[in-house]
């Protein structure tokens, strides 16, 4: 009376997801909390390298704007390093090399800047005054934030640009009223408040004025204390070159040549190694969150062995029974995978926006943060499922 | 009520076998070894309703395991609907239970975040059949045991006598040539057994094959047949003969 021709046991794919939630649903809270891990440590990853991405961007978009052919040229200060002037002739000479598109100079005044006559001569606000070109602007790539920068016509008037940290100090938002400010024991108007200079912070704090009206106004001898050299961007390093001795033949020594752009491409690379660290920091905590779905889902086939030894009495094979686990955590390191995916892209739009930079979110990090939640998850459920695989159905049912 | 002796595994069992126990003996090799089971054989014919009773440490749930295929006995052979266990794989006797076997347990072994529609249908989850085909058999079998009122209940909303039902109605929804109900009373009162076993004896009426393992002579007395375990032998298998 023996027969062999037994149709097999079958689990449709939607009932494997069905199955696989049953902990979940049953056991919310612990769910949740043991997700918790796993979303946290995706959210760092992802949050990370989204930031550094975003901030990335505003790096390429700032220095696309500014150029990186822009050089500074400085007369070394202290001993053995020169007097700290460049010498006379030394903007002529530079702007004869030939990549050289334009040059500025900018030269320190020996005046303070006050909001009116009557303060005390002891409070400069650390503001200083500097007399510069009338190209300083377009040649640093600066912008106003109002009125207008110095020209021909204004240049050789009591007139001064205040650069962003300069008109905060002394009050001046705008030039709407036609402000005025006690400079050098005289009333010079304020046409013009910058915004901030990336490559050149010092002239954040600085009154700009005109070399002829430092001249006429102030007494002041403008020999160029810096030459900002921008260049053709193909040349940079060659122009770097040959920059000290044009600007100072007898002693090219004494010449400091700088790229400004340099300084903001260390401060990103000092951020990339911030990068590192918070990564292996999200790295850490996956790996937290890893052990915590393994520990939940051991707890798990502890506790439901009834419904292990009823699930093999209904007819699922080992198999069945190790992939409703497996899905189990699997799930749990999916929800906890696109929980922390979400969290990493709202903490990288929140931050990003506060810093006015766009939302990058690298595709590596969405997927990548997706993929290690889901072999997280495999390796974590994997023991659990092959335990609860190998209870004997008739164990299970004895020890409910 | 008179009885009549049968010998056990005779020719003379009904016609139409859905389980066949030939000679088993299942031995737990504990340090003393245990024989649970010392050489059983039992038939059981189609639309028989049986009780197997004994005291504690007979062999009866041991008994249970081996006709349901949750466990192989040491020596000798089941078949259950025609098909030899000891020629089946593992992932094989998963199919037999699957399709041929249904389970009724002391402590229900409801999910109780499932409503008791869904714990009835999960008793053809590993047939292949489609969900709703599955809901609308779980549905039929629930109207059939009495809680057509409960479908959406969830298992935790209903009480002792109603989750015995469910698992009644999940053991019987695939139709399957044989129910075995371990202690299927043994968590009720007296009048919630009352009704179980008169739910018991309504479905074999329709023609339900059902074995009962109990510790309780008295309502073993009341089905068709009695068989009584002791010591891993069987004792007496009687026919009640007022059935």
């Amino acid at each position: 009376m023996a027969k062999t021709d037994l149709a097999p046991s079958r689990l449709h794919f939607g009932d494997l997801g069905r199955t696989a939630s049953v902990g979940l649903r049953t056991r919310k809270t612990r769910a949740a909390l043991s997700a918790v891990g796993i979303m946290i440590g995706i959210a760092a990853m992802v949050s990370v390298l989204g930031l550094s991405e975003s901030s990335k961007w505003d790096l390429l978009a700032q220095l696309d704007r500014l150029g990186t052919n822009l050089l500074t040229v400085q007369a070394g200060q202290g001993i053995g390093a020169g007097s700290g002037q460049l010498p006379e002739e030394a903007a002529g000479m530079v702007a004869r090399i030939g990549p050289v598109e334009a040059t500025s100079t900018i030269s320190a005044v020996d005046a303070s800047v006050y909001k009116s006559d009557f303060i005390p001569s002891g409070q400069t606000s650390g503001i200083s005054v500097q007399a510069v070109d009338v190209n300083l602007l377009e040649t640093l790539g600066g912008r106003l934030a109002d009125g207008d920068f110095l020209s021909e016509a204004t240049a050789d008037y009591p007139t001064a640009v205040l650069g962003s940290v300069a008109a905060e100090r002394l009050g001046i938002r705008d030039v709407d009223d036609q402000p005025l400010v006690w400079l050098g024991d005289q009333w010079f108007a304020v046409i013009g408040v910058l915004q901030e200079f990336e490559l050149s912070p010092n002239l954040d704090r600085a009154a700009l004025i005109g070399v002829n009206a430092s001249e006429t106004f102030l007494d002041h001898d403008a020999v160029a204390g810096s030459i900002y050299v921008r260049t053709n961007p193909q040349f940079v390093d060659s122009v770097m070159d040959v920059l000290p001795a044009s600007a100072n033949p007898q002693n090219p020594e004494e010449i400091e040549v700088s790229r400004p752009s340099d300084a903001l491409e260390a401060r990103e690379a000092a951020s990339d190694a911030f990068t590192t660290l918070f990564l292996g920091l999200g790295a850490v905590a996956l790996l937290v969150g890893g052990v915590g779905i393994a520990n939940v889902m051991v707890i798990s086939v502890l506790e439901r062995r009834a419904e292990i030894g009823l699930r093999r009495a209904l007819g699922a094979t080992r198999r069945h029974v190790a992939v409703q686990f497996l899905g189990e955590a699997l799930l749990l390191a999916i929800i906890g995978g696109v929980g922390g995916v979400l969290l990493g892209v709202g903490v990288t739009a929140i931050y990003a926006s506060s810093q006015g930079w766009a939302i990058l979110v690298p595709t590596l990090a969405w997927a990548g943060g997706l993929t290690a939640a889901i072999l997280i998850g495999a390796i974590a459920g994997l023991y659990p499922a092959l335990r609860a695989s190998r209870l004997s159905p008739t164990e299970a049912l004895r020890t409910s | 009520m008179t009885t009549t002796a049968l010998e056990p595994g005779s020719p003379s069992a009904p016609p139409g076998l859905v389980l066949s126990i030939q000679d088993v003996t299942m031995v737990y090799p504990t340090e003393p070894p245990v024989h649970a089971l010392a050489g059983v054989s039992l038939d059981v014919g189609e639309g028989e309703l049986l009780g197997v009773v004994g005291p504690s440490g007979s062999g009866k749930s041991t008994l249970l395991h081996v006709m349901g295929t949750l466990d192989r006995p040491t020596t000798g052979d089941v078949i259950v609907a025609g098909h030899s266990v000891s020629s089946l794989s593992d992932r094989e006797l998963s199919s037999l239970r699957a399709r041929h076997i249904g389970f009724v347990f002391q402590q229900f072994h409801l999910l109780n975040g499932y409503t008791a529609l869904d714990n009835v249908a999960d008793g053809l989850l590993y047939t292949g059949m489609a969900l709703y085909d599955r809901r609308e058999m779980a549905a039929h079998a629930l109207v059939r045991v009495g809680l057509g009122s409960r479908l959406m209940h969830t298992a935790t909303k209903l009480s002792g006598g109603e989750k015995q039902r469910v698992a009644i109605a999940r053991a019987l929804v695939g139709r399957p040539a044989i129910v075995l109900a371990d202690e299927p009373t043994g968590n009720l009162d007296t009048k919630t057994s009352d009704s179980i076993v008169e739910l018991i004896e309504e479905l074999h009426d329709e023609g339900a094959s059902i074995v009962v393992i109990t510790h309780n002579r008295d309502i073993a007395k009341r089905f068709p047949r009695t068989v009584s375990l002791r010591d891993g032998l069987i004792e007496s298998d009687l026919q009640n003969g007022d059935h």
